[in-house]
């Protein structure tokens, strides 16, 4: 079965073709990861995904259904979340009410403008659990613009498994962090759910050859290489642009 | 404590009602009977508080710039000052008559609030505050045009309470609407989706990436906005019998903003405090200086944003904690 899937995706800006006939299956479970050097169009890709961009021509599919011609939101409340590679919270929100807010708008509780936000007791205890299994629960009062890094990492990642959504895109989930604080971060990474289908965008090879089952790797916009982890390892031409100046 | 237990004392902490607020009404009730010689100008203040709560709603909450917010004032006071004229007379059937017609303008111009920058905003916004005042000054057959609109007598409030001559009943009518839009705005703002408008303010991209339409939220913020506009006109032109063009004037969407700027944006108050220090400041200016109290409101407008109101505010709490420094210091 195919969680995501994209036909011929093209995406131009201006002169400049930034995604190149790009098809692409990630099967459902899959831990699948794309590489590929700086510029080769990965975030670009996600962005399609996810709606920021629309696509110049071709399709995305999310469970066999074209989601193309939809917007953002709708997206996500079809199953479609992801994390940023700079963090994106909310400023002087505190941890509690990002983790509010996402769990909130899973359950379509964003129009409701009588009830108070605090009456929404089966909200903050889902809220609470979820901030507990990510460690975040102690810091649940501060502002999430003054936690440490790699906290603002993890909560980056719980905000988008709040919406509890059948594809996750992590945009270098581990990009940014302090050493000390990185095994934290991929120790959860690691730790998603099963039955998430996880589409990691990553520089890091090690964590790469670890985490993933599958690697696409893109150069210039387009599709260059896919397959197993083994295989990729072994690809002479993916060592020549991509491993070979990284290594 | 359990972490379950935190949550809900935070959220909790958030809503509830603080002592200064409970205060500032219970002032506001007590000069009915303490300044009955300065009703006039407290229901001037009144209605320009309810009027910044309104800019409030969508500056301070969802972060839309407007520089042409007077439009659904003077829609507003329009609305009712014609109703009143040619149908009805009573007061609060004007009240909601003219929320509705000003809410229903804010929902068909949303659309040119949804994209585009900060300075897009600020112009479609005057440009429909300047499209409004040409149609107002034109329809003089309706509207009275360049001499306003006259002829109007307000019946008793719900038939029970007759306007008197030192604008008591006046100014108790405004209060206690003011009073109640501002507790819906507070219920609002403390609701999810609240949350959500405030979420949409600081980052609309990451909003978006988790679930929530910007464009809808905006939309009925924008509404209810211009609803609470409407009704403020609609008390101005109630409690002065006349629809003076100047509702729908530049300067009182400038003014308003100012207003927002003194009293700080995004905790509902901020226009209250605003609109109090505002008039003040400008009844008391006109008379010391009768030719140059523009000159000394500019001023003030240009030392606010250079200063930062938290400097200017929060100089006792500044000067505790500069105090408490030095004799730490010193016990060293």
């Amino acid at each position: 079965m195919t969680a995501l899937e994209t036909r011929h995706l093209v995406k131009r800006f201006g002169g400049f073709t930034a995604t190149h006939d790009v098809s692409l299956s990630i099967r459902k479970g899959a831990r699948h990861a794309l590489i590929g050097p700086n510029g080769a169009g990965k975030t670009t890709l996600i962005n399609l995904f996810t709606g920021v961009f629309a696509p110049t021509s071709g399709q995305i599919l999310l469970d066999g259904e074209d989601i193309t011609a939809l917007p953002a939101h709708a997206r996500v409340a079809r199953g479609l979340s992801r994390t940023f590679q700079i963090n994106q919270l909310f400023g002087d929100f505190t941890t509690l009410e990002s983790m509010m807010l996402a769990i909130g708008e899973r359950k379509g509780h964003g129009r409701r403008f009588w009830r108070p936000l605090a009456a929404d007791r089966d909200v903050a205890e889902e809220a609470v659990s979820t901030l507990e299994r990510f460690r975040l629960a102690d810091v649940m009062s501060c502002e999430t613009k003054s936690l440490p890094y790699g906290k603002q990492r993890l909560l980056e990642i719980a905000l988008a498994i709040a919406a509890q959504p059948k594809v996750l895109l992590l945009d270098e989930p581990a990009a940014g962090v302090p050493e000390e604080e990185r095994e934290e971060v991929l120790a959860m990474v690691r730790a998603l759910p099963a039955d998430v289908t996880v589409v990691l965008i990553e520089h890091d090879m090690d964590l790469v050859f670890s985490f993933a089952d599958r690697i696409s790797v893109l150069a210039a916009g387009a599709l260059f290489a896919e397959g197993t982890v083994e295989e990729i390892a072994r690809d002479p031409q993916v060592k020549a642009i991509y491993l070979g100046e990284d290594a | 404590m359990s972490h379950q237990m935190e949550a809900l004392a935070l959220l909790n902490a958030k809503r509830r009602w603080r002592v200064w607020e409970i205060a500032l009404w219970l002032v506001a009730i007590a000069a009915i009977f303490l300044l009955p010689s300065q009703l006039l100008i407290l229901t001037e203040i009144v209605i320009l508080a309810l009027f910044a709560v309104s800019l409030d709603l969508i500056l301070g909450y969802a972060g839309i710039v407007s520089l042409g917010h007077t439009a659904f004032f003077g829609l507003g006071a329009y609305a009712a000052g014609i109703l009143a004229r040619d149908y009805v007379t009573e007061p609060v059937t004007g009240l909601l008559f003219a929320g509705l017609v000003s809410g229903l303008f804010g929902l068909a111009t949303s659309f040119l609030v949804l994209r585009g920058s900060d300075l897009t905003r600020l112009m479609t916004t005057f440009g429909v505050a300047m499209l409004l005042a040409e149609v107002g000054n034109q329809a003089a057959w309706l509207t009275g045009g360049a001499d306003g609109l006259s002829g109007m007598s307000m019946g008793p409030i719900l038939g029970l309470f007759e306007f008197d001559l030192w604008g008591r009943t006046g100014y108790v009518y405004c209060l206690v609407v003011l009073i109640a839009l501002t507790y819906i705005a507070r219920r609002i703002v403390n609701s999810p989706f609240g949350l959500s408008l405030m979420a949409i303010k600081r980052n609309p991209r990451r909003a978006a990436m988790l679930g929530i339409s910007p464009k809808r939220r905006i939309v009925v913020v924008y509404a209810i906005s211009a609803a609470y506009a409407g009704m403020a006109g609609a008390l101005l032109a109630q409690t002065t019998n006349f629809v003076s063009p100047d509702v729908l004037a530049f300067h009182r969407s400038a003014d308003v903003l100012l207003v927002l700027v003194i009293g700080g944006a995004g905790y509902l108050y901020g226009g209250i405090f605003g609109a109090i220090i505002f008039t003040l400041l400008r009844d008391w200016l006109s008379v010391a200086t009768p030719q140059y109290w523009m000159f000394w409101i500019g001023l003030i407008l240009v030392a606010i944003v250079m200063i930062g109101r938290e400097r200017l505010t929060g100089w006792p709490a500044l000067l505790a904690a500069r105090l408490k420094g030095k004799t730490e210091e010193a016990a060293k």
